[in-house]
């Protein structure tokens, strides 16, 4: 059996407010949001909306024919909550046909896998309980930000408890191999590896529109001859796609929108490919080899490296300073500083921050709010600065758990008596 | 090719940034096959007078002779002719200031040292006796232009800023060659929104005239464009090159203070907006107090600016150099760990290209042309006091910042060369002659 996999990632990040040196210490807000909210009002007009009534209908259609799966990271999820909610129900209501996979990643989209296995452990989880609250299924299949790799994240994951990953099917890794087969992780093989193919994928992505191409214009009849060439023994194409391809990197005008109606049609008539979400496939189909990547990959750029985020001088002093305090977090209870911690991570504070755009002018399908890295910089350490200091002073878990029971009576005492002296002050001052 | 050239003096008596520009291209364009008959107003008193020679009939004293480059890279081969007449001519002043300085020069030395001191020049001779009036004087060098168009042979006129425009209006109309106009700086830039008219006319007369009309930025463009109704397939901008440090005695500059040195060095008048550097400087100063605030130069907002830092109560870490002059500029670059330029308007603004050279973060306006340019720098609106304030803190406090700058900018500053602006002018040259 051949499966075909359509991998939609949806990530949103909280963008950071102007935040200056002089509100250090006074000011505690962080998010810009009026960027945020009117982003998502218009990501959701564009693009999710549509895109999600076009895929139910599909569904539909299709009956058990037609599958997908989505990536949809903690910070898009709650800002569709906070700002959207119908883009959440149109969500609930593809998952409720039972032919939409939703696979797990760190909640804020961030880098943390690189950084700390405790952490990243607790992020995948809080992203792994929040799928579960909104849609009713736990993840069983793990997708890192920007598809970030390497045998020993694979390790984690494994023992995190899922059972593939889907991985950046990059050359470097690939070697003569192709990305169109299951293999497995080369520290422990219970570890299933799907593979992008990236060709396939930022065609549609990518190129879509692209008239100087020389395949454009791109129609699901020309994919399906494609597909139809694939030697016989390639049996999985993994096309993993920003879920903003449709409707923003590629405009409605485009005709993206008629072409995915096509696609499935035509793919189910005209080849002998499934379609299939990634569980099932890691179920069904059987690991050609073993697929060893001993450094850490991603999807980015053409080094499929981590320098688009950890490439210079001011991002790596970005990232020590946030995760210095990681020891001290953890022992925090305040669910604001939280709630900051996850969005702080996200992997854009630290792309904003690239010089790689000055040599190829930056990849059009990425925002950046900030004209130079130097500003991004100077206004997330303000922020980081703010935020380290607000951990310091937090009351610790610790703390309060080493008391006695008696120091506990004393201190419940000594703050009911506070509470209640407010609660008659303010019955006097409403008089 | 020979190209009759209006420009302004070269070393040793370089005063500004007009100077500097003139030089640098001059040189580069030496090297690019052209041949330079350079003409400087002469406004000081210690120059050879053996090579003089007199021409024209109204017996203008002008002295003839060749300019030989120091640097290895210039064949002595190269033939720049180099010549000066005797003119009062002043460039960086307005009329009114330009008034002052020659009428009121025996009533307010006080002044004169004020205004002269930010010329980079002591050795400034007043006694030229022609007359007291700016506008009178570019007349009266126009008139020396149309002698002088007539005596030697060339192919093409290139004039640099306003002063020297009508000089080459003349001598087009007695040669009927091509006129190109370079604009190093307009009437808008210097005064802000108090033009002075006979300035303006002069500087649309001088841009309607040229067959083309270079500007050093395109900030510069657009003013050329909007304020005085140039068309723009004549416009094209080139922007300036930087030269290398030029230490008269080499040696390292050690600094001797563990604090933080924030630098602001250049004219202070209206168009460097010195007065938002004080404003963030109170910013930073609240939060952080090992840092130290330079303003180095001097002008007519001097001591307002004095009377400012003392009313904000930063005057303890706020310091006044006065005027800078040679190695003290580079000794001042040197050892500053900021470079503010804060200006309202900068037609282009070298600066900041200069303390670049001496591995110095800058923070510049957006309102400036060299911010078109360069990708390593923090680009702030001129009156945004916050901003420039937070780009401040930002590289006095975190390291990053410091080795990032520290590995870009000095070799971002090292390809912004000369050579490319001299080879685009010439461009611009066989264009215009192509279509005369």
């Amino acid at each position: 059996m051949r499966h075909i996999c359509l991998h939609f990632q949806i990530h949103q990040p909280f963008m950071l407010r102007t935040y200056r040196f002089f509100d250090i210490g006074l000011d505690h807000y962080y998010y810009d949001d009026f960027s945020n909210k009117s982003n998502i009002f218009q990501v959701a007009k564009d693009s999710y909306i549509p895109m999600n009534k076009l895929l139910l209908e599909t569904i539909k259609k299709q009956k058990n024919k037609f599958k997908v799966s989505f990536s949809i990271s903690g910070s898009a999820l709650e800002q569709f909550e906070l700002y959207t909610p119908e883009v959440i129900e149109s969500f609930q209501e593809l998952a409720q046909t039972g032919k939409v996979e939703f696979t797990a990643q760190p909640y804020s989209h961030s880098l943390v896998s690189i950084k700390s296995e405790e952490e990243f452990t607790k992020q995948v989880q809080r992203h792994s309980d929040k799928i579960q609250e909104l849609f009713g299924t736990k993840p069983s299949v793990f997708h890192n930000t920007h598809f970030i790799y390497s045998n020993y994240i694979g390790e984690l994951i494994l023992n995190m408890g899922y059972k593939g990953v889907i991985a950046e099917g990059a050359k470097h890794i690939l070697g003569w191999k192709s990305p169109n087969f299951m293999y497995c992780n080369a520290n422990n093989p219970k570890l299933k590896i799907l593979l992008r193919n990236y060709k396939l994928s930022d065609d549609i992505a990518l190129r879509f529109s692209q008239k100087t191409w020389d395949q454009w214009p791109l129609t699901s009849k020309k994919i399906t001859e494609w597909i139809n060439q694939f030697p016989k023994d390639e049996e999985i194409i993994n096309l993993c796609m920003d879920y903003e391809t449709f409707g923003v990197y590629q405009t409605k005008s485009s005709g993206i929108f008629d072409f995915m109606k096509d696609l499935p049609k035509t793919i189910i008539a005209d080849t002998d490919f499934s379609f299939s979400t990634p569980s099932d496939i890691i179920k069904k189909a059987q690991p050609v080899s073993v697929l060893s990547v001993p450094n850490n990959t991603s999807n980015a750029d053409e080094e499929r490296d981590l320098s688009a985020w950890l490439g210079n001088n001011l991002q790596l002093e970005a990232f020590n300073a946030l995760y210095k305090n990681i020891e001290l977090i953890h022992t925090v209870s305040d669910s604001e500083i939280i709630q900051d911690w996850y969005r702080l991570q996200s992997s854009d504070n630290f792309y904003n921050m690239s010089t790689k755009f000055f040599a190829d002018g930056g990849s059009p399908l990425k925002r950046n709010p900030y004209s130079t890295p130097y500003e991004a910089f100077i206004n997330f350490m303000n922020i980081v600065g703010d935020f380290n200091e607000r951990v310091k002073k937090a009351p610790k878990i610790i703390e309060e758990a080493q008391l006695s029971p008696q120091e506990i009576n004393e201190a419940i005492a000594k703050h009911t008596a506070a509470l209640e002296q407010l609660v008659e002050l303010k019955k006097k001052k409403k008089k | 090719m020979k190209v009759l050239m209006f420009g302004w003096e070269f070393p040793p008596h370089i005063s500004g940034g007009l100077g500097t520009a003139c030089y640098g291209l001059t040189r580069a364009m030496a090297q690019q096959d052209l041949e330079i008959i350079f003409i400087v107003p002469r406004t000081w008193g210690d120059e050879e007078t053996e090579l003089m020679d007199v021409v024209g009939a109204n017996h203008v004293p002008v002295s003839v002779r060749k300019y030989i480059f120091n640097e290895e890279a210039v064949s002595s081969e190269t033939n720049i002719q180099y010549v000066e007449i005797d003119s009062n001519i002043i460039p960086y002043v307005t009329t009114e200031e330009y008034y002052n300085i020659i009428n009121k020069r025996s009533s307010s030395s006080k002044q004169l040292q004020k205004y002269y001191q930010t010329e980079q020049s002591d050795t400034i001779d007043f006694e030229g006796g022609y007359g007291t009036n700016l506008i009178k004087e570019v007349a009266d060098y126009a008139y020396v232009a149309r002698e002088i168009a007539q005596k030697f042979e060339f192919d093409i006129i290139h004039s640099h800023d306003w002063l020297t425009y009508d000089a080459g209006i003349a001598a087009k109309e007695v040669s009927k060659k091509p006129l190109v106009i370079h604009v190093h700086a307009t009437e808008f830039d210097r005064s802000g929104m108090h033009v002075n008219q006979v300035v303006y006319d002069i500087e649309r007369r001088g841009m309607h005239g040229a067959d083309a009309v270079i500007t050093v930025s395109n900030l510069t463009r657009s003013t050329v464009i909007k304020h005085y109704g140039i068309d723009e397939s004549k416009i094209t901008t080139v922007y300036n090159g930087v030269d290398n440090v030029q230490l008269s005695t080499p040696r390292e500059f050690v600094k001797n203070t563990d604090d933080k040195i924030v630098t602001f060095l250049g004219r202070i008048t209206f168009q460097k907006g010195p007065e938002y550097f004080i404003e963030a400087a109170a910013k930073v100063l609240q939060r952080k107090k090992n840092v130290k605030f330079v303003m180095a130069g001097s002008g007519d907002m001097l001591e307002k600016m004095m009377w400012r830092a003392s009313e904000l109560g930063i005057s303890e870490n706020f310091y006044f150099t006065g005027f800078l002059r040679g190695d003290d500029v580079i000794h001042m670059l040197s050892i500053s760990d900021v470079y503010v330029m804060p200006s309202v308007s900068e037609p282009f603004g070298i600066s900041p290209l200069e303390a670049m050279r001496s591995n110095v973060p800058v923070i510049i306006s957006k309102q400036s042309g060299v911010s078109e340019i360069l990708k390593h720098a923090i680009k702030i609106d001129f009156w945004d006091v916050d901003s420039m304030a937070d780009a401040i803190y930002g590289i006095v406090s975190y390291q990053g910042l410091d080795s990032m700058f520290k590995t870009f900018v000095k070799s971002e500053v090292d390809s912004i060369k000369w050579d490319s602006a001299a080879i685009k002018v010439k461009q611009i040259y066989q264009e215009t002659l192509s279509k005369a």
